[in-house]
């Protein structure tokens, strides 16, 4: 028989059970429309967490006091375990290395901050002026910390404290307290609202030394880091390592992450976690299959007779075998493609209500839940069609 | 010419072995029209399904126009039914979700016959087996008669040389069993070899030859009686 007509007797076939060949269907579209929404959100989500890790910065390093063997946790976790503290001096050594851009040493506490007979608690950021470039932080208005003037009482305002704090506006040059100090305000950052957690429209920056003295420490919390570029990334770990190891006695009592060490283990998690979303609305599909092998058992013996007198009329049993094959193809194709165009709907309905999402299903997760729909409807039906196929004639033709 | 030389056919039955077709010789020639009959259990539809090649004999040896088709092979077999042998049931077996049209087309099907090539045969067809106004009505729009004047289309369709019919006229009324019997003796009459199983002592004596079985041998063949 002619592949054509193959195909054309099987969809009568399909069309004729018209209830029982749309739930199969619908089966089917439910399990592939599940792998491509849900793969849809775990990579929109790691999409997502690496949009945020990039934009905290560029060719990013960061210099951790503590090792995770000495420190017995996540090194730096607890400020004062770990056996040596980095210090201010530790930070302007890095300043002579070529593959070094720029650093900014890093202290963060919490004090209240109070102005215009308004007080609130405000995190408080210690650093110089390279904080900015660093961070990808921009100034709406003023300036902070040019050259020189590190040891000059200047503040700098995120957005909505200053809103908060000056609602008219007139904030330059404001005198605000920090604790028992008292700062200048000197400029104010951008709107940017949340980044990895942190609202930068509500924290202030300080001058290092001066954050030091607030929170009476020597101690560094972090020192941040830009290599010149990219591939100078790794020879500036290396030289921070060696460079640190020698100012602490040969010790190596530091951490340096970089930022694509980071954002390759989260996206490391987040693929591990899309695949495994994913596996799971598979087995979706192996139920549908589970169907399209219960209904297809159901078609052979509902059509016993039919296929007696298709061999009385000289049909081969390898035709028999393509007819059901061709039917449960039909069935798992249809529910496949129905599955392909909901789940892109699902998905786009996500982004339409989390913008910030973006739940765009990878062609790889839409391609696999099509084939693997199409490959089991084929597996389930091998039984079927093989059963059909071995039919003898003269049971066949006589059966009711 | 179909030659049957020793043919037994055997079933188990629970512990029991039960002899269908008990060493049966038989030749018919091309062109004849023969009648089988015998009570129920007899083995004329073991029988015929054998020379249908629907079946196969435990024993024994089967010639089809001088080939023999005892041991071919299950795609061999098809290939046969599909060139030499066309098959009349008493419930018809139309496929209920094809139209009269597509059930007579379906042998073409088979066979691998380019579209353009069925459609004509197919019209063909309707016209010889009075079918053109019925041509798009599925079997369950149509009469007993009409049904089976497809199933005679079908089983035409692809020029057999021999008709197979099993109480052709079983579940029709008188008149259209007298219709069917016209159709099927003017396919006779045109050189195929029709063989008939019936009970219908009438249908039988209309027959140039009739075989009479019992416990699964052949009683009576024409004139002469076996031992």
């Amino acid at each position: 028989m002619r592949l054509r007509d193959t195909l054309y007797l099987s969809l009568k076939a399909v069309a004729s059970y018209r209830t029982r060949s749309l739930l199969i269907v619908l089966a089917m579209a439910v399990g592939v429309a599940a792998v491509i929404i849900l793969t849809a959100l775990g990579d929109g989500a790691r999409r997502y967490v690496t949009n945020q890790f990039s934009s905290i910065g560029t060719n990013l390093i960061v210099v951790i006091p503590g090792r995770a063997e000495t420190a017995g946790g996540f090194p730096g976790a607890a400020v004062g375990q770990t056996p040596r503290d980095l210090t201010l001096e530790d930070a302007n050594a890095l300043a002579h290395l070529p593959q070094v851009r720029r650093y900014a040493p890093l202290n963060i506490g919490v004090a209240e901050l109070s102005a215009a007979s308004r007080l609130r608690e405000v995190t408080v950021l210690g650093s110089t002026a390279e904080l900015l470039p660093i961070r990808h932080m921009e100034l709406a208005q003023g300036g902070f910390l040019t050259r020189g003037s590190g040891r000059s009482a200047q503040i700098l305002l995120g957005a909505k404290l200053a809103r908060e704090f000056f609602p008219q506006g007139n904030v330059i040059g404001q005198r605000v307290r920090l604790g028992d100090r008292r700062f200048l305000v000197s400029g104010v950052l951008k709107f940017q609202g949340e980044s990895m957690g942190h609202n930068t429209d509500e924290i202030v920056i300080i001058p290092i030394n001066y954050a030091q003295a607030l929170f009476n420490t020597s101690s560094l919390f972090r020192i941040l880091v830009e290599a010149r570029s990219r591939s100078d990334i790794v020879f500036a770990k290396e030289a921070i390592l060696d460079i640190l190891k020698q100012r602490h006695d040969g010790e190596e009592d530091i951490t340096v992450i970089t930022q694509d060490a980071v954002l390759a283990t989260f996206d490391r998690i987040l693929r591990a976690l899309t695949l495994g979303v994913a596996g799971i609305a598979a087995i979706s599909l192996a139920v549908a299959g589970i169907l399209v092998m219960n209904v297809m058992l159901v078609a052979v013996s509902q059509r016993t007779s039919e296929i007696g007198l298709l061999k009385a009329i000289g049909s081969p049993s390898s035709d028999i075998h393509h007819l059901f094959l061709a039917e449960a193809l039909w069935l798992s194709f249809t529910g496949g493609v129905l599955g392909f165009f909901l789940g892109q709907f699902g998905s786009l309905l996500i982004r339409l209500a989390y913008p910030q999402l973006p739940a765009w299903p990878p062609t790889w997760a839409s391609l696999a839940g099509v084939t693997i729909a199409f490959v089991t409807g084929l597996l389930a039906s091998l039984l079927p069609a093989a059963r059909a196929a071995r039919l003898n004639p003269v049971q066949a033709l006589n059966a009711k | 010419m179909i030659y049957l030389s020793s043919i037994t056919r055997m079933f188990q039955m629970g512990d029991q072995e039960v002899r269908a077709l008990n060493g049966i010789n038989l030749k018919i020639a091309s062109g004849e029209y023969v009648s089988i009959m015998g009570p129920s259990g007899s083995g004329k539809s073991t029988l015929l399904n054998i020379i249908g090649l629907l079946d196969r004999a435990d024993i024994g040896r089967y010639e089809l126009d001088g080939n023999d088709v005892t041991s071919l092979s299950e795609i061999e077999q098809a290939r046969a039914r599909r060139e030499k042998i066309g098959f009349v049931f008493q419930s018809f077996h139309l496929v209920p979700r094809l139209t009269a049209a597509e059930n007579i087309e379906l042998p073409l099907m088979l066979d691998g016959v380019l579209p353009a090539r069925r459609k004509l045969r197919v019209k063909e067809a309707l016209l010889e087996f009075n079918l053109s106004d019925r041509a798009q009505h599925r079997p369950a729009e149509m009469s007993g008669g009409q049904q089976q004047r497809t199933a005679i289309a079908r089983a035409t369709i692809l020029r057999p040389t021999i008709i197979l019919a099993d109480e052709p006229t079983g579940n029709i009324d008188h008149r259209n069993g007298a219709e069917v019997i016209a159709l099927l003796e003017g396919l006779h009459h045109a050189g195929t070899t029709l063989i008939i199983v019936t009970h219908d002592q009438e249908l039988g004596a209309r027959a140039n030859r009739h075989i009479a079985m019992r416990d699964g041998k052949i009683m009576s063949d024409g004139k002469s009686v076996l031992k």
